[in-house]
């Protein structure tokens, strides 16, 4: 695993919707070795453990990433007030990214809530063979739809209360696509309920999927063990294995949900 | 450029700060910031007799200036530890803590005796870990058990055996003189303190073992009192640890009668830790005029 560790400033800060915020970090040799799905563990002023957060964007020319992240609760309250030009304490990229393969005709990219930011990343690779769905609580909370667009990437939005696109939840959209044409690979990340739904749509249809997985994190490179998930082992029986190390994306048949 | 060199019950470690056991794994993932044989030594993830899946997530929760796990000693085991981690581990050029746990006192016995046939430098025994059901703290909170299962490993290895205390317990000084009067030739401590902490919104406790272990800089004066409390009742070495972040709390710690320092939480804050505490505590004697870091271990005076 290749990661680098230090102190970057924050180029550009948006505020994307309500406690959504997008930061863009200069930090060159972070940006050469980041691929989509991978994270960055945020060292937070005051607060003890680093918070994880997946790698939206990555661009290897101007040499930057774009962390976008939700306030959840105090650690991430003190980030959404750091300002441009701040210097951010990160260790980067960590994880295995996404597999992805230039040969893959369809993918579908699936979202829900802060696990959006992570598929813009992909978008930027698979361009318009990529249909990007999006899972939102209401039309408040969307995000990112026009980074998708930019990529070329066809948008399908879905909100809960039905206060902007779909009236439901992700998986509706999901499952007419797999039912109608071939893809060859599904990619999701988002609420756990949500990527075991998905992953049974996807197994439905046969279709290959890839999911991104969110556990509580202490050192991020996988030396403490405490993000751990129950994945099937090769011979069946089910192992602990980590979200920072193993994962965060494994192959959605081998969670145990 | 001060001597930092100690030596702790024969084995010499060429600076006093060793990563405490469970935050380092076995050292691989760190390699990417620094050397490890920057380090004084390493104490390896507590490993058991057999495998361990560990408990359920989360298992990492925030406290005010430090953490709770309840990782519950997840590991590979004792085999595959021999097998393929010590060999990589003792070709760093640092002194390797093999640290090790079981749930009964022959379980104990058989990993010392497994040790016995390597290189191995010590071994930590821990009695101290919170987040098991079985053996773990229940050998450490006790006297009687803490000297059985010291004299049993004691037996089974010719190797060094520090013990690792709990500070959950009404006096660790009890405890110590326990294990030292069965032949336990150093103490390490404090392991964490036990925890919880509850979620409000869901009235459920983040850890899904529903209490853990406390680490992390909030530790550090209870941890520095036990550690002077502990020198001053034992006649073998103590290894400080227990919420170490900066040089000037190593320098601390040893001031209080540690002689080796082990520094745990602090590296998921900074990822260097270890070796940022060592540049410290270097400028530190630096600043002083201090020529050796032995010259400061137990130098502090009491009112």
């Amino acid at each position: 695993m290749k990661y680098k560790q230090g102190l970057y400033p924050i180029i550009k800060k948006e505020n994307l919707a309500k406690d959504i915020f997008s930061f863009e970090i200069l930090c060159p040799e972070i940006a050469q070795i980041s691929k989509a799905g991978q994270f960055a563990q945020v060292k937070v002023a005051g607060k003890f453990l680093r918070r994880p957060i997946s790698i939206c964007e990555i661009n290897k020319e101007k040499g930057t990433i774009r962390l976008v992240f939700a306030i959840k609760h105090e650690g991430t309250e003190i980030l959404s007030n750091y300002t441009e030009n701040t210097m951010i304490d990160i260790i980067a990229p960590l994880g295995n990214g996404f597999k992805t393969d230039e040969n893959y005709k369809k993918v579908v990219l699936v979202g829900g809530g802060i696990g959006v930011p992570p598929m813009v990343g992909l978008s930027k690779i698979y361009g318009d063979k990529a249909i990007a769905i999006s899972g939102f609580r209401n039309s408040k909370a969307v995000i990112l739809q026009e980074d998708f667009e930019k990529n070329n990437s066809k948008t399908i939005l879905c909100t809960d209360d039905g206060s902007e696109g779909i009236h439901g939840f992700v998986t509706q959209p999901l499952e007419d696509i797999l039912k109608s044409e071939k893809i060859d690979m599904v990619y999701s990340c988002g609420p756990t309920p949500m990527l075991k739904n998905i992953a049974a749509v996807a197994k439905k249809y046969n279709t290959p999927c890839q999911v991104s997985l969110e556990e509580r994190m202490g050192c991020g490179i996988g030396a403490c063990l405490v993000c751990a998930c129950k994945i099937k082992g090769e011979n069946g029986e089910t192992e602990s294995r980590h979200v920072c190390k193993d994962g965060p994306v494994f192959n959605a048949e081998e969670v145990e949900w | 450029m001060a001597n930092l060199n100690v030596n702790v019950c024969g084995i010499d470690f060429k600076n006093p700060v060793i990563p405490a056991s469970g935050v380092f794994g076995y050292g691989r993932e760190y390699e990417e910031l620094f050397p490890l044989s920057a380090l004084g030594g390493i104490a390896t993830k507590g490993t058991t007799i057999t495998k361990r899946p560990g408990n359920p997530a989360p298992r990492v929760a925030e406290a005010p200036s430090g953490m709770l796990n309840s990782v519950g000693l997840q590991n590979p085991g004792i085999d595959h530890f021999i097998a393929h981690e010590l060999p990589y581990l003792l070709t760093k050029d640092t002194v390797i803590l093999a640290n090790i746990a079981g749930s009964t006192i022959e379980e104990c016995v058989e990993i010392a005796k497994k040790l016995e046939n390597t290189d191995v430098h010590m071994i930590e025994l821990n009695i101290s870990c919170p987040n098991v059901k079985q053996g773990g703290a229940a050998f450490g909170t006790n006297c009687d058990s803490a000297a059985a299962i010291t004299k049993a490993v004691k037996q089974a290895t010719t190797k060094p055996l520090v013990v690792k205390l709990s500070p959950n317990v009404t006096s660790i000084t009890e405890i110590a003189k326990a294990v030292e009067s069965e032949g336990a030739d150093a103490v390490s401590l404090i392991n964490t303190l036990l925890g919880m902490r509850i979620d409000i919104d869901s009235k459920r406790p983040i850890l899904k073992n529903n209490v853990g272990g406390m680490s992390g800089p909030c530790v550090f004066p209870l941890a520095v009192r036990m550690v002077w409390q502990t020198a001053n009742a034992v006649s073998i070495p103590v290894i400080g640890m227990g919420g170490i972040a900066s040089g000037k709390d190593a320098i601390e710690m040893m001031m209080a009668g540690a002689s080796a320092v082990q520094v745990g939480a602090a590296i998921f804050n900074d990822p260097l830790a270890p070796v940022h505490i060592i540049e410290e505590m270097n400028e530190w004697l630096d600043s002083k005029n201090i020529k050796d870091i032995n010259e400061i271990v137990g130098s502090v005076k009491p009112w």
